[in-house]
């Protein structure tokens, strides 16, 4: 039997909402590898590929629009198309991150390096990690693993925290280092936003498979 | 033939249906309610041989719209004509179970059956309004319970038809033949005319189905507005329609109710994989 239209303009949302996952992973990626390697080259690359991640935001909302208008869906089809567009402005926002760390890598460049990276590579492995499971929990319809990538964003904001403290020190000590010490903040800042919006993912995408809110949970009392 | 829904069937369901506390159990059959206008209990039905309702059970709440949803053939509108007896009609109808409507079982042999169908009205598919004039039409049942005063039955004509939000367009003509009016003015008419006898329960048996988008746009906002005052059932074969109006829904396949719950939770997360299927539109 022939698909009907209703699942074909499903598939088209999802394929899309793949491909931009896709784009934006291989973002986070270049832009820490720019970093580590202190490649102008990679980070220039990144912030290219940002249009293409917009593009898309830009055609699959339409899609999901359109598919509203016109096909009325209900239930887990009502869920998916909201989810959907949810996801891609988390996804969308995860690239404009990543372009802002490639951003301040093209400055950090310039100069020679402040100190050797530690908790950076750590926080970028752990939001990677969240970004990849978070969009591997929507194509899998697993919702455990959805719901599990939030528990991670506790030790991205410890680290971010630490960091803080460390570069202050840094600049305290050594006014000519601020500069240098506010790009790798901002950095860490980014990887720290990226992981938020993994976070959102998760959390639509256990929406989208079992109709449950599971934003702002109530803080573990005791 | 039940087989494909087994594993979406509670145990001891088959032909002799659930107990109660089986019902009670399930979360897909027992939604909350407030007052209750109508309850529905083990209710079987058979034409000659052939089983059409399998053991309903089910409480209707009151001052809500109920929606009864499901393919055809599923018994909707069979369920429907049980609640004021017009199944009475075909010969070869035979039911078990109950339907209690204020603490009196309706079913009963004693029960007068006109009665009842002052106190549960009906609107049907294709309207049927009398060959008569307007005014006659609206005034038919309160004649034939031997109102005549001539004011006490325009007093209750206006009321009607402004409830039926038809007034303002019959008001100057209302000796005018009612089968001169359009479809949508046909309906709200029937309307007028089962209210008239100002009835507890009202059921409509896909009362737009004959009508444009229009005219079904303007029943449904007075069914909107009649909950005010009446208990309102619609059998609809238009999934949006009952996502648009109705409170509860209730699913049938097969003369069985699948899940039945409020209307917002069952058309964004039902609990039956069955239900979501139909309205989905991924049935068979």
């Amino acid at each position: 039997m022939e698909k009907r239209q209703l699942d074909q303009d499903l598939e088209e949302i999802r394929e899309n909402l793949l491909k931009m996952g896709g784009e934006v992973e291989s973002m986070v990626s270049r832009a820490i590898q720019a970093l580590l390697g202190r490649d102008d080259i990679e980070a220039q690359a990144v912030r290219d590929q940002d249009r293409r991640v917009d593009r898309l935001e830009k055609q699959i909302d339409e899609e999901c629009l359109r598919l509203l208008a016109l096909q009325q869906p209900a239930a887990v089809d009502l869920r998916f198309v909201i989810s959907a567009m949810k996801i891609v402005n988390d996804l969308e926002r995860i690239g404009d991150s990543a372009e802002n760390i490639a951003f301040s890598v093209l400055q950090l460049n310039q100069e020679p390096p402040l100190k050797p990276y530690v908790d950076i590579p750590r926080m970028a492995e752990i939001t990677q990690g969240m970004v990849r499971d978070a969009l591997d929990s929507f194509v899998g319809r697993n919702s455990a693993l959805a719901l599990e990538v939030r528990t991670r964003d506790t030790e991205i904001d410890q680290l971010y925290e630490q960091l803080f403290r460390e570069l202050m020190t840094f600049m305290i000590e050594n006014p000519e280092t601020v500069r240098r010490a506010l790009h790798i903040l901002l950095i860490a800042h980014n990887l720290e936003r990226i992981a938020d919006h993994a976070t959102n993912i998760g959390e639509d995408v256990v929406y989208f498979l079992e109709g449950k809110d599971v934003r702002h949970p109530e803080p573990v009392g005791g | 033939m039940v087989s494909a829904m087994a594993e979406e069937s509670t145990p001891g369901e088959s032909g002799d249906g659930m107990t109660h506390a089986e019902i009670e159990r399930d979360p897909a059959l027992n939604p909350r309610i407030g007052r209750v206008a109508l309850e529905i209990e083990r209710l079987s039905l058979w034409y000659g041989e052939k089983q059409a309702l399998r053991s309903i059970t089910m409480k209707i709440p009151e001052r809500e719209i109920t929606a009864f949803i499901g393919p055809s053939g599923c018994g909707k509108s069979t369920l429907l004509r049980c609640l004021n007896r017009l199944n009475d009609l075909i010969p070869i109808v035979r039911t078990e179970g109950d339907v209690r409507f204020e603490g009196r079982s309706l079913l009963d042999r004693n029960y007068d059956v006109n009665l009842l169908r002052k106190r549960i009205g009906m609107v049907f598919q294709k309207s049927n309004p009398f060959p008569k004039s307007i005014y006659e039409n609206v005034v038919y049942g309160l004649r034939l319970q031997g109102l005549s005063t001539r004011s006490v039955l325009d007093e209750a004509v206006e009321r009607s038809l402004r409830r039926a939000a038809l007034w303002e367009e019959v008001k100057d003509r209302l000796q005018d033949n009612a089968t001169g009016l359009s479809g949508g003015q046909q309906q709200r008419l029937c309307i007028a005319r089962a209210i008239a006898v100002e009835p507890e329960l009202i059921l409509f048996d896909e009362p737009c189905s004959a009508l444009d988008p229009i005219a079904t746009a303007k029943i449904e906002a007075l069914m909107l507005e009649l909950k005010s005052d009446y208990t309102q059932i619609i059998v609809t074969h238009n999934m949006q329609q009952a996502s648009r109006i109705s409170d509860f829904t209730a699913f049938l396949y097969l003369g069985e109710l699948i899940e039945y719950g409020p209307t917002d939770e069952l058309f964004v997360n039902p609990i039956k994989k069955q239900t979501e299927d139909y309205i989905t539109g991924r049935f068979g």
